[in-house]
């Protein structure tokens, strides 16, 4: 199975060979590096830009203006905070010019704790990115969703941010992304670049069988079907939700897992059948819980399904501290863990009316 | 200015008409057309026919000389123009049509640049590749590298134009714009303007700017830059001309900083009056008449021909809808299939 890294990778080629994409880029995006998280290597029109988020942002937005389409990289969303006013000029472009001109451009960026990555390599950006107006955001929890969102990004019309769970970069999917040889090694030595040695003239060998597989916006998955609880999650926390609920099923206790996958539009629908049937509801993410993204979703739960609820909804999310801190016990303490997740699914499932 | 390529079309080298008497006419007649508008949307905040201005009188020996050497079109083969809300000079001299820039001041839903959305000299014109223009000082000269590393790949003539005030060098996408300009073996035709009026809405310059000549920070990129009277359309014009000259055909970078008057402070926020400092159409117009090549009577014309154009165009603004609640959501976001 492919891993996320190895998802991004591929959709970029399929981007750039069949979907008009003109320009990759962002800092070390290009040879012979590939990106720091491996996602860039070997892609044709991968470069390496200036050490310069906002450089970044805006010669990605001039390309769209111009007709291109780029994809381009934070290196971490720790180093995207100078650029939100030119996030901002992405989104209200369309509606500032009065649908004159529209900002085709797909950013994507590592996201999360999990990798000890200290006080800037570990936040989160889903609930300030959602809140920029004309974007749509989405966040995958597998390398096959990853592809797909992808695919959808690079048809987008409008901006799109990916947040990409850094702690997922390497970790494989449960199911195949379409084309992907069946055989891990061969995948292995086809598009991963050679380690220790001269890159110069390496090449990737492409897999033949890449296809348009597209995850489109604004619909969720259902990962696991239940009847105590509904729980609503994205990125690297969804797999944290699916693996409590395996486990919780031992002593009874059965969820609807909802993977959001893309967080603007989200799939309000999907989640207020869900909680019209279980009467419960927790949301999961690991950003910081004041003006979490995850209370728009209880408050839009609670618009719609109000009389459906028996007890008070919940939010699991991180704590509201400065940032990640390096020592194990930072993390730990700070960042909902696997024990946290299932003791607050079980908690909702049982607690009393 | 030695052409390294001779491969590049021939025009590139020879940009623009030379100046002749017919165009010092054009020249003046737009430049009187562009002041007018400024000040009737002035008189049209103050009499309550919109909220707010800001804009570009003072400008008009800088904006409306660019205005005549855009070489106008869509797409990568024409030029792109990044502009800022005193750019009103330079897309009249393009051929904007007067009561559009009336229709933004009052905020009509008909105002074409932004449906009235935006401040007033906000223009987004996609058949002139001009893009949104955008209250912030400096944004535009982020976005310029974009649209130029792209018609770099095109090839052709077209070049990206970015305008900016003094204050706006003081952020860093100015250096941005230099430094993505000239990455080694990649430069790119970006047209760097910098219009010094020794303002930043109420701080002069000498207590911010080390040196009045910005322009010279392009050199330390290797840049070709200069320094113009931006109160002279005859040397504006000569300076931008030789400027996109070289971006066309080296398909490189300029830096020309001309040096302009602010006649009316920084916004209706300081009150919108008149200051004592050069005023570039009457001195140009003086000069006309003094070389002869204009008499008074026959730029009293000008100004009265314009003036009763703006007229007409002002009472049919003031019968023109405003935005209702159906027009707030529309165009949040691109229908599947839009493109640029």
């Amino acid at each position: 199975m492919a891993t996320q890294a190895q998802a991004v990778r591929m959709a970029l080629h399929y981007g750039e060979e069949n979907l008009g994409v003109t320009d990759i880029f962002g800092e070390d995006v290009g040879a012979p590096l590939g990106g720091v998280f491996t996602c860039t290597q070997g892609l044709k029109t991968a470069w390496n830009a200036p050490l310069d988020e906002r450089g970044i942002i805006g010669t990605a937005l001039g390309i769209a203006y111009a007709g291109g389409r780029a994809v381009a990289e934070i290196q971490f969303c720790d180093y995207i905070f100078n650029c939100i006013d030119l996030l901002k000029l992405c989104g209200n472009v369309h509606w500032s010019s009065a649908g004159a001109y529209c900002v085709p451009l797909t950013v994507m960026t590592p996201v999360g704790a999990g990798i000890h990555g200290s006080m800037y390599h570990s936040h989160s950006f889903e609930s300030m990115m959602t809140h920029v107006q004309g974007w749509k955001v989405v966040m995958p929890s597998n390398p096959l969703d990853t592809y797909g969102m992808l695919i959808a990004a690079m048809k987008e019309p409008n901006p799109v941010m990916v947040l990409l769970p850094k702690a997922l970069m390497r970790t494989k999917g449960e199911e195949p992304i379409p084309g992907e040889p069946d055989d891990e090694k061969e995948l292995n030595a086809r598009i991963n670049a050679p380690v220790g040695v001269d890159r110069t003239n390496w090449r990737p060998r492409w897999p033949d069988g890449l296809t348009d597989y597209t995850v489109p916006f604004g619909v969720a998955r259902v990962r696991r079907e239940g009847r105590n609880a509904t729980v609503v999650s994205y990125g690297r926390h969804l797999n944290l939700c699916v693996q409590a609920a395996d486990e919780l099923s031992a002593e009874g206790l059965t969820f609807d897992v909802i993977d959001l996958r893309t967080l603007y539009p989200f799939d309000l629908p999907t989640v207020k059948a869900s909680v019209e049937k279980t009467g419960r509801l927790l949301v999961v993410n690991e950003d910081t819980e004041v003006t979490n993204f995850g209370e728009h979703v209880l408050r839009r739960a609670i618009d719609e399904a109000f009389y459906s609820l028996e007890v008070p909804p919940r939010l699991l999310a991180g704590l509201d501290v400065p940032g990640v801190g390096l020592a194990w016990g930072y993390e730990q303490y700070s960042v909902p863990q696997a024990a946290d997740v299932k003791a607050a699914m079980r908690a909702m499932a049982t607690a009393t009316t | 200015m030695a052409p390294s390529d001779d491969t590049a079309p021939a025009d590139a080298r020879t940009w623009g008409e030379p100046v002749t008497d017919a165009l010092k006419l054009r020249l003046h007649d737009a430049m009187v057309q562009a002041r007018l508008i400024e000040e009737t949307m002035i008189r049209m905040m103050r009499t309550g026919h919109g909220y707010f201005w800001i804009g570009g009188p003072g400008e008009e020996a800088w904006g409306v000389p660019l205005g005549l050497l855009v070489h106008k079109g869509t797409g990568p083969a024409h030029d792109f123009l990044h502009l800022h809300y005193r750019s009103s000079a330079i897309v009249l001299a393009m051929g904007a049509q007067p009561i559009d820039l009336l229709r933004q001041m009052r905020s009509t839903v008909t105002d074409p640049y932004s449906m009235g959305r935006n401040f007033v000299n906000h223009f987004a014109i996609r058949h002139w590749n001009i893009v949104p223009v955008t209250p912030t000082i400096e944004t535009q000269y982020v976005s310029a590298p974009g649209t130029a590393w792209v018609q770099r790949r095109f090839g052709g003539i077209g070049v990206s134009i970015v305008n900016g005030g003094d204050a706006g060098t003081a952020e860093g996408d100015f250096a941005s714009c230099l430094n993505w300009s000239t990455r080694p073996g990649q430069e790119l035709p970006v047209l760097i303007l910098i219009a010094q009026n020794n303002w930043g809405i109420s701080t002069p310059a000498h207590q911010v700017q080390s040196s009045a000549d910005l322009a010279q920070r392009a050199g330390g990129y290797g840049i070709p830059h200069r320094v113009v009277d931006g109160n002279d359309p005859i040397a504006t014009y000569e300076a931008l001309r030789e400027a996109l000259a070289w971006c066309r055909y080296e398909r490189k970078p300029f830096c020309l900083q001309g040096n302009v008057a602010r006649l009316y402070g920084h916004s209706s926020s300081s009150g919108a009056l008149r200051h004592e400092e050069p005023d570039c159409v009457a001195t140009f117009e003086a000069r006309l008449v003094r070389e002869s090549t204009l008499t008074e009577a026959t730029a009293r014309a000008v100004w009265d021909r314009w003036q009763t154009h703006i007229h007409a165009a002002l009472e049919q603004v003031k019968t023109e809808p405003m935005p209702e609640r159906e027009h707030v959501m529309l165009h949040v976001l691109a229908p599947a299939g839009s493109q640029n």
